[in-house]
């Protein structure tokens, strides 16, 4: 590692005021870049995303003690940089991925694979200027000692699952390390949006990962908003809050049946399951879609709530909280299921911290955020809740914390109701014009980040989307290291991180 | 737990009716099947699901297909963690660059007879993803497909009349 001194985004920042969609925007030289990228390494303020635009390599830097956003940028016409990742670990496949699709050359990177690029593409991405291309075979990182064996898993996995690899190494059952491999369903979406007019990038935005598509498309439609100054109707604030919680409260219960259900424990995911099935029919009862796709769009939501819909939500709420108490109940009460969630799977807090781990991973393991309370966008500035936490990162931490949040989610839909008056759903479209912008929503799984610039016909001229996964992969191969293979479905599942969202 | 198991036997079943098979895949499955030999599945199916690329939509909705409402093991659909215990394949996703060889691999591994069901508007003409560097094309351009399943993703009770027209079809 080069020796630079860290410096806090606040030194940058300080004084000035943000833009519009609340993140700075700062140019530096590469000097103050390396300081940045120490000040990661230092804990001074957390990575929350990169991506190479117009010649210059660009990174979210954000701290939630100081409650700022910072968009920082370094020229690097040729793609040439230095790399963040020799600093600061979770950098690393960013810019592997980054090396991949746009061909930059971050200078000292410590690993030299690629990471989307499987060398079996008919031609490099669009923006990668140079032909060089990866090698075929790719080197998992190794382990030595004696008796151990390797388990080769996926892409194609036993359940319906998406495509990832997992290299397991273990000795007998316990497993020694993890690496992952993914870009299995990387579909190009960023070089598919360029060029695209705001339709169609809105709809390929909510399917980077269809089980966050409202959140996808909430982000998007933010940051268009941002970056073409388009007013939103109150209305349709809290109608976007509505369907977000929704989607967060679908999610949750399914996901802690899953658990259960990979303890060996069926009749809380049939449960689980029916509830889930409930809100997706009452959602598609309400908003036309059981995921509720295409929902929220730049400037309001395309679809109206009836006067009855409210009633069939008000009604939805009362089954799951009274159906939903009772599966964790018996969660709480059998000690069989505890026995194997309880110190399973166990993310460091320091780890859950240095990675900025998002969403419940990091919530389990003592991080305090959650964009809904650190940077709140409406309708959140105007809705009371707690963030859930606990500390001990494990399995059972984890699945504790989606249970405070459902039933967080459930007074967020009932308060928003509360408030819904009635008015118009969209905004009145704006002039198309040249313009950036970003947005940061929390998802069911954690912080969405997504950043664009319009050129001056309103086309996309460049898309950047970063799943929460990128930043909580990296925790599930820690979390693995010294657990029983076995355990591992039910570690994969407490994390459920996405595939597609990651690859892209 | 002994009152939960208790209230789901008084609540009785959640189940729904069992729909038609779609008749647009029995349209479709014929003509697939014409010219092939008709081999009968004892009126069951096993079914091995592989994501060729899709946002995930697709699965969480071929996932309820397994919850209380569907319920499909009643129809003896039956999904199975190995292509070599599989009648179908249930492909999903624009087929990627990087999922293609595992995509045929797992096709190379059902044993014959078998069938391949695209589900989902990607798996069929690539969708939004069209046009893309890092995809292939539809499940078409990589496997023989027998039956596709449209939608975005395509809703679990559709799923469920194209499944059973399959049974219908192959047991004919």
């Amino acid at each position: 590692m080069m020796a630079a001194p860290a410096i806090e985004i606040a030194e940058l920042a300080g004084g000035k005021t943000a833009g519009l969609d609340g993140f700075h925007r700062i140019k530096v030289k590469e000097r103050t870049w390396h300081e940045l990228a120490a000040g990661c390494a230092a804990g001074h303020q957390d990575l929350g995303g990169m991506w190479f635009d117009s010649g210059a390599i660009q990174m979210l830097l954000f701290s939630e003690q100081q409650k700022m956003r910072a968009i920082v940028a370094l020229a690097a016409r040729s793609g040439v940089y230095p790399s963040v990742g020799c600093y600061h670990a979770p950098a690393i496949r960013l810019e592997r991925a980054l090396r991949d699709i746009h061909g930059t050359d971050p200078q000292g990177l410590p690993d030299a694979r690629a990471w989307l690029d499987h060398g079996v593409w008919p031609s490099a991405a669009p923006s990668q200027k140079s032909g060089k291309r990866p090698a075929r075979n790719y080197e998992f990182l190794s382990a030595e000692g004696n008796g151990l064996h390797q388990i080769p898993v996926g892409p194609v996995h036993a359940g319906i699952i998406e495509p990832g690899h997992f290299r397991f190494t273990a000795n007998g059952e316990t497993i020694v390390r993890l690496e992952e491999r993914l870009g299995y369903a990387h579909k190009g979406i960023e070089a598919l949006c360029k060029g695209a007019d705001i339709d169609r990038a809105a709809r390929l935005a909510a399917r980077i990962s269809g089980d966050s598509t409202v959140a996808y498309s909430f982000a998007f439609a933010r940051a268009i908003e941002a970056a073409l100054g388009w007013p939103v109707p109150r209305r349709a604030e809290f109608l976007r809050g509505i369907m977000a919680e929704l989607e967060r409260l679908a999610n949750h219960i399914n996901d802690v049946g899953a658990i259960c259900n990979d303890a060996s424990v069926v009749v809380l995911h049939a449960r689980c399951a029916h509830l889930r099935e409930q809100i997706l029919q009452v959602s598609k009862s309400c908003f036309g879609h059981r995921l509720m796709m295409d929902c929220i769009v730049p400037g309001g939501v395309s679809c109206d709530l009836a006067p009855e819909g409210r009633g069939a939500i008000e009604q939805l709420l009362k089954h799951c909280a009274k159906q939903f108490e009772a599966v964790v109940h018996v969660y709480e009460e059998a000690p069989s299921l505890q026995d194997r969630t309880v110190t399973t799977g166990i993310v460091r807090p320091a780890l859950a911290a240095q990675f900025a781990a998002g969403g419940y991973v990091g919530r389990a393991s003592g991080r305090k955020f959650d964009t809904r309370a650190i940077f709140p966008y409406a309708p959140y500035g105007l809705l009371k809740f707690d963030m859930a936490g606990r500390s001990e990162g494990d399995v059972d931490a984890r699945l504790m914390v989606r249970v405070d949040e459902v039933r967080s989610s459930i007074d967020l839909i009932r308060q928003m109701l509360e408030l819904l008056e009635r008015g118009p759903i969209r905004g009145p479209a704006p002039a198309l014009k040249a313009g950036e912008g970003a947005a940061m929503i929390e998802g069911f799984r954690g912080d969405i980040f997504i950043r664009l610039r319009l050129d001056k016909h309103g086309r996309l001229a460049h898309f950047h989307a970063r799943d929460p996964s990128w930043f909580q992969w990296p925790m599930l191969e820690a979390a693995i290291e010294g657990n029983i293979v076995a355990d591992f479905p039910l570690c994969n599942k407490s994390f459920n991180c996405s595939y597609s969202g990651h690859d892209m | 737990m002994r009152s939960l198991l208790l209230r789901a036997l008084i609540e009785g079943p959640a189940v729904i009716d069992r729909p038609e098979p779609d008749s647009a895949s029995v349209s479709e499955l014929a003509r697939a099947l014409a010219d092939r030999f008709r081999q009968r599945l004892g009126r069951s199916l096993a079914i091995r699901e592989v994501d060729a690329g899709s946002c995930n939509g697709c699965e969480l909705e071929i996932h309820a297909l397994n919850n209380p409402v569907y319920d499909v093991e009643r129809f003896g659909i039956k999904f199975v963690a190995s292509p070599r215990h599989a009648d179908v394949l249930l492909v999903t996703g624009p087929v990627t660059w990087n999922m293609r060889q595992a995509l045929e691999r797992t096709y190379a591994a059902t044993p014959e007879p078998k069938w391949v069901v695209a589900a989902g508007d990607c798996a069929k003409n690539c969708g939004v993803f069209a046009g893309s560097y890092a995809c292939v094309g539809p499940v078409s351009a990589v496997l023989p497909v027998d039956l596709h399943i449209p939608g975005c993703p395509p809703e679990p009770l559709d799923i469920l009349k194209g499944l059973l027209a399959l049974i219908e079809a192959s047991s004919a």
